[in-house]
């Protein structure tokens, strides 16, 4: 660590102690402190003055967060809003207005606006370039009409981020613009899409003649694709960070392995130890990308991060069902819910286990990640793609 | 231990940009692969240009001793380098291993070895793990040594022998000039890193350490620990040059490297070799600065970093065709090198047991 790095530490540290001990987190309104955090830029520490931060290091983040925590302050609800942190907000930052940074990020810091992603759809899924929900200029506003799939907390969400199709008469990837949609809008239909969990955590979304105002464009008509990329990069750079060791999946299989001494196996313990040196290597290449893109937007490496995750996922995952032996052939509850939160590591092992055949598709199969490192990072030929010059409107369909 | 700089400073990039110059002048794969049908005349030429002119041989060594006085962190970057081109000299034996396990002794050695003037290996086998068992040199009450260790790297360039030996009251490590050892090279699989079996019969050794065995196993942890960065380096090697041939490589009127079938193991190799480079890093710099992790970085390292490099070697080999299993492309050079370091310094199933131990999921009990 330099010089200048320990100096911005201990003035950050400084900065907690005298926002704490002015805002006395058992006594403080728990929303008047979060929306005091972020005005005093100590919200996300490597966003602009104004924004809720104060243009640091992304490095610096975690202490912050940690000390919050310490002090035991309220937390401003992070697990229900993943998509608007992890996804809009960066996006937003990154290209959207002054006005609708002022409208946009400070409500969906503090929690009191949840997010969600209107992007793939029943006929876009890989092929997300190929979106057919229609966005027709009204005047001051846009008449947005489609059908969105696989949005996760739509239920819950106050705004969405949205990409739709403003010229069809242009190749797929040029015709697409990116909206911020009001998700109270009466267009908006919500309806819960159950997986295999047994809950719902996912939703169809029939958009009917939705307004969106043009203040509520992001980015330039016909941006959308471009855009789009950099919320995809955020999204997988997001999955699966950790600071810690045995946290996430790891550190779920690991306790039960040390609750459980009667159901161990030589075999079984050779599998759980190589899942947790790849599991603990994971850790770390997150953790070094993250010290690599500490001050610009990420690339496509993001990819190579979510391929591993959701593969030590899924295998961890698998390991704790045979751990548990008999155990394993329980489950919790296959009543239908619609959970506020989504949380990989939460419920049961069976549980588990079946959500975490999402984590190779949700964001980016793994098949298609793979062709994303092939291509742009390695350079390798891309594959065929013959519609990709014709007019969106004369493709087969 | 999550504030680690897991990236290459300044510094670091310098050294590399020099050592790789270096490489590229004086060790072509051509020579390397001279060296599997007996021809080493190139080896000293090259390992005095490291070790003198480019003081590589004192690296890990004090300036008050006559070295660099850098870190395990400079280090690494040499070793991916000679890994990138498998370079056949002795410095992690001598400027890592030996040098490290001689940091505490007085006497002119650790000088000696600093300024390239000497060089030296430690007498164990090259698979000996961290906690590996050391052998049973014996040494008497004279300091007269017997006994035969087999499978050691680095003693056909040595000048000097480091030989743990058993004493009356513990191990002990003794210098033994190479010229009064019984050095018999061995056919090796990694000719780059020829082994050879060693006898010693009654010769007698300097004292250099009493009560060694923290000494031997720290040189050995620091091995194993930049061995990672070595791996790292064959695991780029052959990353960039299957990804380079199936750019140029055609069939049926296409870039071979356009069909997903193949497109997708590089992707998959891509990230395996990243997440070596963060293993390898993390051992280094904890060994840097001596972080209490340093283990279990180790350990985490070596279990993934071996596998992967052999990975590497052997995906390099099948994606290449036909010419991949030739002797002249050098890839089996990359292969032959990966399997041996997979096996040098414990095998990954080795480090997966120690980690066990060291994180707290046994086996048996709690």
């Amino acid at each position: 660590m330099t010089a200048d790095e320990t100096a911005l530490r201990e003035d950050l540290r400084r900065r907690v102690a005298d926002f704490l001990a002015a805002h006395d987190p058992m006594t403080t309104d728990r929303l008047e402190f979060l929306r005091a955090r972020y005005d005093a830029g100590l919200a996300w520490v490597s966003f602009p003055d104004g924004h809720g931060g104060l243009g640091l290091p992304q490095a610096l983040q975690p202490e912050v967060d940690q000390l919050f925590e310490q002090a035991g302050a309220p937390d401003n609800n992070h697990q229900a809003n993943g998509i608007g942190l992890g996804m809009a907000a960066p996006t937003i930052l990154a290209f959207g207005t002054e006005a609708q940074k002022r409208r946009f990020l400070k409500p969906l810091w503090t929690g009191e606006e949840i997010w969600c992603q209107l992007f793939s759809e029943p006929g876009a899924g890989s092929d997300l370039a190929g979106v057919a929900t229609r966005a027709v200029r009204d005047g001051d506003a846009w008449a947005v009409n489609g059908q969105k799939v696989w949005t996760s907390g739509a239920h819950g969400a106050r705004f969405a981020i949205l990409i739709a199709r403003t010229d069809p008469d242009l190749p797929k990837h040029f015709g697409l613009t990116y909206f911020l949609c009001d998700m109270t809008d009466p267009g908006v239909e919500v309806r819960p899409l159950r997986q295999i969990t047994g809950e719902a955590e996912f939703n169809e979304v029939f958009l009917t003649d939705v307004r969106v105002p043009d203040s509520q464009r992001l980015g330039a008509e016909g941006e959308g694709w471009r855009i789009a990329n950099a919320t995809l990069n955020n999204e997988r750079v997001s999955i699966g960070r950790s600071a810690i060791r045995e946290s996430g999946m790891i550190g779920v299989v690991a306790r039960t392995w040390r609750e459980r001494p009667d159901r161990r196996t030589p075999e079984l313990h050779d599998r759980l130890l190589r899942l947790w040196v790849d599991a603990e290597v994971a850790r770390l290449t997150g953790q070094r990308l993250r010290q690599k893109l500490a001050q610009g937007q990420p690339g496509p490496e993001g990819a190579a991060m979510k391929l591993t995750f959701a593969r030590i996922a899924q295998q961890l995952s698998g390991l704790e069902l045979e751990l548990l032996d008999e155990d394993g052939l329980r489950y919790s509850d296959w009543t239908l819910a619609r959970p506020e939160k989504v949380d990989f590591t939460g419920r049961d092992a069976g549980y588990r286990y079946l959500r975490a055949k999402g984590n190779s598709i949700e964001g980016g199969t793994s098949e298609i990640l793979r062709n994303i490192v092939a291509e742009r990072v390695l350079g390798l030929p891309a594959e065929p793609r013959v519609d990709k010059d014709i007019p969106w409107k004369e493709l087969p369909r | 231990m999550s504030d680690l700089d897991l990236l290459y400073t300044d510094v670091e990039d310098d050294l590399r940009a020099t050592v790789r110059d270096l490489l590229a002048d004086r060790c072509d794969p051509a020579s390397v692969t001279a060296v599997y049908d007996g021809d080493r005349s190139p080896v000293a030429g090259l390992w005095r240009a490291l070790a003198v002119d480019l003081g590589l041989a004192g690296l890990l060594v004090p300036e008050e001793r006559g070295g660099a006085g850098a870190s395990a962190r400079e280090a690494a970057v040499v070793l991916e380098e000679l890994g990138r081109t498998v370079a056949p000299v002795p410095f992690l034996t001598s400027a890592v291993v030996a040098t490290t396990l001689l940091l505490d002794t007085e006497g002119d050695l650790l000088g000696s070895l600093a300024a390239g003037e000497r060089t030296a290996a430690l007498a164990l086998p090259l698979s000996t793990a961290p906690d590996g068992s050391l052998p049973a040199v014996a040494a008497d009450a004279d300091g007269r040594l017997a006994g035969t260790v087999t499978s050691v790297a680095g003693a056909l360039e040595a000048d000097v022998l480091l030989v743990p030996a058993t004493a009356a009251d513990g191990i002990a490590v003794y210098a033994v000039p190479a010229a009064r050892a019984g050095i018999a090279p061995v056919v090796s699989l990694d000719m780059t890193r020829q082994i050879a079996d060693v006898t010693l019969d009654g010769v007698p050794g300097e004292l250099l350490v009493a009560d060694a065995e923290p000494a031997v196993r720290r040189a050995l942890e620091a091995g194993a620990a930049l061995l990672a960065s070595e791996q790292l380096g064959v695991a780029r090697w052959c990353l960039e040059t299957t990804v380079g041939y199936l750019k140029e490589r055609r069939q049926f009127g296409r870039a071979v490297g356009g069909f997903q079938a193949l497109k997708h193991r590089l992707a998959d190799l891509y990230t395996g070799v990243e997440s070596a480079n963060a293993a390898a890093r993390h051992a280094a710099a904890a060994l840097a600065v001596r972080d209490p992790d340093v283990f279990a970085a180790t350990a985490v390292a070596q279990a993934y970093c071996s596998d992967l490099a052999v990975t590497a070697a052997e995906e390099a080999i099948q994606l290449h065709g036909g010419i991949g299993m030739t002797w002249e492309h050098p890839a089996h050079l990359y292969l032959k090198r990966a399997k041996a370091d997979q096996i040098a310094f414990g095998t990954p199933g080795a480090h997966r047991a120690r980690l066990a131990e060291l994180v707290g999921l046994p086996l048996q009990g709690e």
